[in-house]
């Protein structure tokens, strides 16, 4: 039987390989993508919770938060190419304008 | 020896399935492959909420994201050249310490996944029969337009704030 705990464990990993991408990758559109795997792995503990708990909300939580995710995804990459267009660049260790 | 269920065998395949591909995202060096890997990750995660008899966020995850989401993804990649980069130049050390870094999230959250139990909390009032009578569908929107009208209104606000801020943002001259 699967239960509860093999859903967190599976979001758990998924979770921390999103995490490592964000801190190893360089290539700005690649972080970017980390971030949406960490998003789907946190959505796939709230449909788990759900699911053993006989509740419908958590479902509802996970239907805004992939509506936040396609704004976010829209306005993000907006960002990068407009960053693109002034340094012809996506690597992020150039984007360094705002640094002290 | 116990035969395992189908449910087991569908959970386990796509559970690793997911994991190799998410992986195959974070150190692929091409951009572009990542992205495929990437919807491959998100159709496993689909195979998941259907497991999960949550059939309707399975579709939208199908739609919005591997569909709409990857596509604007894969697009930019290819609009900015960006496929292959050099990386890792500048701070050679940061690759390590981002990899100590994820395995000690990795256990962290490992810790709490593994002894964390719902018994004792309140339960939900929708049962499997219900769902099974009505649709997961039918009983989501019911919800939506009931409970979190509010919030779905917000969303709706939110995505034209969305659209006009991507336009002003990526467009050369307004």
């Amino acid at each position: 039987m699967i239960g509860l705990n093999d859903y967190l464990i599976l979001a758990a990993i998924l979770f921390a390989i999103g995490v490592t991408g964000v801190l190893t990758r360089r290539n700005a559109i690649v972080i970017f993508m980390s971030i949406e795997l960490m998003l789907n792995s946190v959505n796939l503990t709230f449909v788990a919770f759900a699911h053993f708990m006989n509740s419908l909300d958590g479902q509802i939580f996970v239907f805004f938060i992939m509506t936040v995710a396609a704004a976010e995804v829209a306005v993000g990459l907006a960002i990068i190419i407009s960053i693109f267009r002034n340094k012809k660049t996506v690597n992020v260790d150039d984007m360094n304008i705002m640094k002290w | 020896m116990v035969m395992p269920t189908l449910t087991q065998i569908l959970f386990y395949s796509t559970a690793g399935f997911a994991v190799l591909c998410a992986l195959l995202v974070i150190l692929h060096p091409n951009a572009i492959r990542s992205a495929l890997f990437l919807v491959l990750t998100l159709f496993a995660v689909a195979v998941l909420y259907i497991l999960l008899n949550a059939q309707f966020i399975a579709a939208v995850q199908v739609i919005v994201y591997a569909g709409a989401i990857m596509v604007l993804f894969l697009f930019v990649i290819m609009l900015l050249n960006a496929g292959e980069t050099l990386e890792g130049l500048k701070h050679p050390m940061r690759k390590i310490f981002g990899f100590l870094f994820g395995i000690a999230v990795l256990g962290q959250l490992l810790a709490i996944a593994h002894v964390a139990t719902i018994a004792g909390a309140r339960q939900g009032g929708v049962t499997q029969e219900m769902v099974a009578k009505a649709g997961n569908t039918e009983l989501l929107g019911m919800l939506l337009f009931s409970k979190y009208i509010y919030p779905f209104e917000a969303v709706s606000i939110l995505l034209l704030m969305a659209i006009i801020g991507s336009v002003i943002l990526a467009k050369r001259k307004l």
